[in-house]
This record gives structure tokens, sequence and C-alpha cells, in this order.
């Protein structure tokens, strides 16, 4: 485990102070980003892929801060589906995360973190740095954007309010809004956060963070990302490193020791406040709204590009039910769409484990 | 690439540059076939997350869905033509299924297995049991196809809609045959039909 603060992130500063959702703008925006496989001379083989709340831009190879395998090390690299040896893969860190793009961990224009005077951003807001990111590197038009979870949901609001700038998109286990269950989560985690005694109005930086509540939020949102299915094959009631029940309260069972791992091992890597802005930015998601409350209508200008959309059976997060208004949507503009509900074991995090059929639709789609 | 008898011959009638939807596609091979040739915008609907899955990796655009229940999210004339070959059987209504087929396309293809068929009336006279063919293949019980229909109960069922045919072809044993005519003409003779319809 590497302190961020010592790694070198890769990243560029945006020209342009970026213009926010809330009507505040943001100045010398940075973003740090990875590229994999070459640029062609044409520029025509770019695929953007959007990450996830706790992604990050080390898509494949070995991730610097966690020493481990790139969070889509088997969708991305030479030979695989998305693949680099004819594609030149970029990802950025969003917009209001930790791992060296703008946040709320990052010196504000008063010298210190902006902390919570971080400006509450969107999910639009986070595709719009990253248009202005590739306007940088010189890219005008991509192969394909391509994300699950909230990095679908950046594929649709690039679809929605950019649909000059990519021929496909591929969103994965996502949702054109969050739902009051999305948000009650959400909002369980941020109150734990705030909850904890370090946290300090978000003024922690410089001493203890606030981990026991940024611990608690990830727990809780872990559960979400799973199927009850998949926790009773991992865990059942099975008891951890001991014959019987304690009659206390330590981790007794096996998914309690799993929970508080995840917790943990979460907070080395990831800052509380950003934790809070993305959520939010999450919660603030809906695409129908944002365009006068008619989905298709986010849509009109999207309908000659090509759409893949898949659903997971066991996501309860966000269902087949929430993708397939997302389908009628572009059917009523006559865009091209396929959508595909695979069935796997795993609930959410499906679209990071092993599907061969994922594989397949996404190496057939992207070409 | 060789399609099936009635699928060529959907293909073969499916105008240029068309904007096609084919319900119950399956893997795809008539979208292909119709972009390749025809240079067609094929859209598919299929219920098995494996064709569809199939289709997708071929670069076609197939929509996993319930021809029962999601051809309602379609708009009215979103194409040219809808396509529902060897699925009305199945539906469970097909009066539906015809309505909203004619619905979204301005006109449609649509091919079924023929109950009327010789071998299949043979079959059940000698038998005294429901008939299993290459096309309806499977016992009752277990039968996707759950609606039988003959030539005969098609054309009464278009004409009490109101339905317009403009062209029907007629198969056994994997050849187009003739129409024929009196009690020993299609109706008989027929082992799938395909019929070309407009409201």
């Amino acid at each position: 485990m590497a302190n961020t603060s010592e790694i070198d992130f890769r990243s560029l500063v945006l020209d342009a102070p970026l213009a926010l959702d809330s009507g505040r703008e943001l100045a010398g925006v940075q973003l740090a980003y990875e590229t994999y496989g070459e640029l062609a001379p044409d520029k025509g083989n770019a695929v953007l892929i959007f990450h996830a709340l706790t992604g990050d831009q080390f898509v494949a190879g070995t991730n610097p801060v966690t020493g481990k395998p790139g969070w889509w090390e088997r969708m991305v690299g030479p030979g695989k589906p998305i693949d680099t040896d004819r594609f030149h893969v970029i990802c950025a860190n969003v917009i209001g995360s930790c791992l060296g793009s703008t946040g709320p961990s990052s010196t504000g224009p008063e010298g210190g973190p902006y902390a919570m005077q971080f400006p509450v951003i969107t999910i639009r807001d986070m595709v719009r740095a990253q248009m202005a990111m590739l306007d940088t590197l010189g890219i005008e038009r991509l192969h394909a954007v391509v994300g699950g979870s909230m990095g679908g949901m950046q594929a649709l609001s690039c679809a929605a309010n950019f649909p000059e700038r990519t021929d496909r998109v591929l969103a994965i286990a996502t949702t054109a809004r969050h739902t009051a269950q999305n948000i009650a989560f959400h909002e369980m985690g941020r109150q734990a956060i705030m909850a904890d005694p370090n946290w300090q109005g978000g003024d922690y930086y410089g001493g203890e963070a606030p981990a026991k509540g940024l611990a608690v939020a990830r727990m809780a949102a872990h559960i979400t990302y799973l199927s009850e299915e998949g926790l009773t094959a991992k865990f059942g009631r099975r008891l951890q490193d001991r014959e019987a029940k304690s009659f206390g309260f330590d981790a007794d069972f096996q998914v309690e020791s799993y929970l508080r791992y995840q917790g943990l091992s979460f907070t080395d890597r990831f800052d509380a406040n950003s934790y809070l802005y993305i959520t939010r930015a999450m919660d603030y998601f809906d695409l129908a709204e944002e365009h006068g409350g008619l989905l298709a209508d986010a849509f009109r200008g999207a309908k000659d590009t090509r759409f893949c959309l898949v659903s997971f059976d066991t996501d309860w997060l966000y269902t087949t039910a929430d993708m397939r208004e997302v389908v009628h949507a572009l059917n009523a503009v006559a865009a091209p769409v396929s959508f595909v509900e695979l069935s796997a074991p795993y609930g959410h995090d499906s679209f990071l484990l092993d599907v061969p059929a994922l594989d397949r639709v996404v190496e057939g789609f992207i070409g | 690439m060789t399609l099936r008898a009635d699928l060529a011959k959907i293909a073969a009638h499916v105008p240029e540059g068309a904007r096609v939807l084919d319900v119950g596609c399956g893997e795809g091979d008539l979208m292909e076939a119709l972009q390749v040739q025809k240079g067609c915008d094929a859209r598919g609907m299929e219920i098995d997350p494996e064709a569809v899955a199939k289709a997708v990796s071929r670069g076609l655009s197939v929509v996993q869905g319930d021809a029962d229940r999601d051809l309602a999210d379609y708009p009215d004339g979103a194409f040219d033509v809808a396509i529902l070959s060897q699925t009305l059987q199945t539906a469970q209504r097909p009066d539906w299924l015809l309505d909203q087929l004619l619905r979204v396309g301005r006109e449609a293809f649509v091919s079924f297995p023929n109950f009327a068929y010789w071998r299949m009336r043979l079959f059940l006279l000698r038998n005294g049991r429901m008939p299993i063919s290459r096309h309806l293949p499977g016992s009752w019980y277990e039968t996707a196809n759950i609606h039988h229909l003959t030539i005969a109960d098609f054309h009464e069922f278009l004409a009490l809609r109101g339905v317009r045919v403009s062209g029907s072809w007629f198969f056994a044993a994997g050849n187009e045959i003739g129409r024929g005519n009196g009690p020993f003409g299609a109706n008989w003779r027929a082992e799938h039909a395909v019929f070309r319809l407009r409201r």
C-alpha cells in the first residue's frame, strides 16, 4: 500500500474553468488519467472508460496505489475484449475523487484543502470535465464510451449531453436515475462518515481521518453490490476461525469478518469527503429530469449512436427494470440499441467479475 | 450462410434499405442477411439471453424482450417492416401480437407451421395423439407452441380483422410448393406458410 500523496499521477490541467451544474465554477481542474494502447494516426480508435464510485483510472496493468491488478484487468488489455492492441483506451479519475484529480482533498483557492468548500458536482460535471480533457488531448470523436455502475451513468450522460463525441455507448449494470432506495443507502453511508468524531465538518486533513465512519459507509454499500445468493454461497452462516459462537460482539460470522475487512481496507485508499461528494453526484442523477422530464428527450440527439445496455439478473441495486426504461426511451427515438440481461450470481458486482457472456457481448459490440 | 426456406423468402421480398424489426430474431441470421444483401437497418427482439448475446457479438442491434409484452414499447410506425417468423403459435395472445406487429411496422411478414398439413392430420387420425413434427417438436405438455393454427384459420382470422394479404408462400420438406386449389390445396400440402400483410 503506497501513500497516494507519494505517487506521481499522470495528469493534465484543463485550460478553462469548468462550469458546473450548481452554477459554480471550478478553476484549474486537474484530471489524472491513464492510457493503454496506441492512438491511431487518424485518432479514430479511442475508447473512453468511465470508472465507478470508488474506482480509479487504473483500468488495467498494476494499480500503483494498491499494488493489485487494475479494476477491469479481465476486460481491458492486449487480446482482451477491449483489445489494447487495437484500441487506445483512456480512463480518467473523476472530479471529486482523490486519485490525482481535483476533489475535496485538493488544494483550494485559499491555500488549504477544499474540504467542504468543494462545490457539489454532478455526473454531468464529471463528463464535462472528461470531454474537456479529450479536447486537450486532441480527440474529437470516440470509437466508444464504456462504463459500469456510476461509469454507466457517465456513459448515458455522455450520450445525452455530448452525442457528437462518440459512435458507441456501452452501459453496464446502471440506471438513468437514482431511486429513493439508492439515495437511502447512500445517505446512510454519508451519515456514518459525518457521525465519526474525526470528520470535524470535513476539516480532518492533516489529522486523523474519519476512517471508522468511512468503513461503515463502505460496508453498507458493499452489501448492495452483492446478491443474497452470492453471500450465501460464499459465507452462509459459517463462523470465522472458531468452533462456536462467542456470545459477544466479535466477528463471529465469516460475513462479518469479510465486511470489516472490506470497510477497513477501503479507508486506506479513499478519502471520506470524496465519498460524500461522489455519492451526492449519483443521488442527483436523473437523466430525464435534466432533459425536461421525458427520458426519450435526453436521447434525441443520439439517435445515430449505437447503444449496448447490459443488466444482471441478480443486481438489485440497478435492476433490469431500470435498464428497460432506458431501452424504452432509446426505442422511442429509434436509436440502434441492444439490450441483454445476463445471468450471473454476483449481484451488482457481476460487471467486474468472471462472466464470460459479458466478455462476448463487450467484444462483439466494441468490434 | 444458407437461410431457412421461409427466412430466405422473407429476405427476398423485404424492400431495399427498409427499417426492419425481426421479432424472435434468434441469433440474427435473417437480420444479418437483410443488412448485407438489402442494406436494411435491422433491429431484433429475442427472449433467449444467450441468443441475444450471440447476436450482439455479431454486431447486430438486438433487444432482449418478450414479444408478448415488450412490443408495446415501440412507437407506431417505427419500422417499414416487422417480421414474425415461426413465433405466432407461441404467443400468449396471437391476436394482440399481430395487432402490435401491424402497429409498429407498416407491413409485416408472418410465418407459422400449418397444423392442417396432411402428415399432421394423418398422425392424429391414425394415432389419436398430438402430432409431433420437425416444425412442431415437443410433447403437448412441454411445447412452446400453445396456439396451433392452420392456413385456413389464418385466412379467416385476417379477413375478420380487416388485414390485407399482399403475398403468401407455402413450403413442404424445405421446398416451396404451389398454392393449389380445393381441399388438397396449400392447407393440405404445406408444412409451413409465409404471409405478407398490411392493414
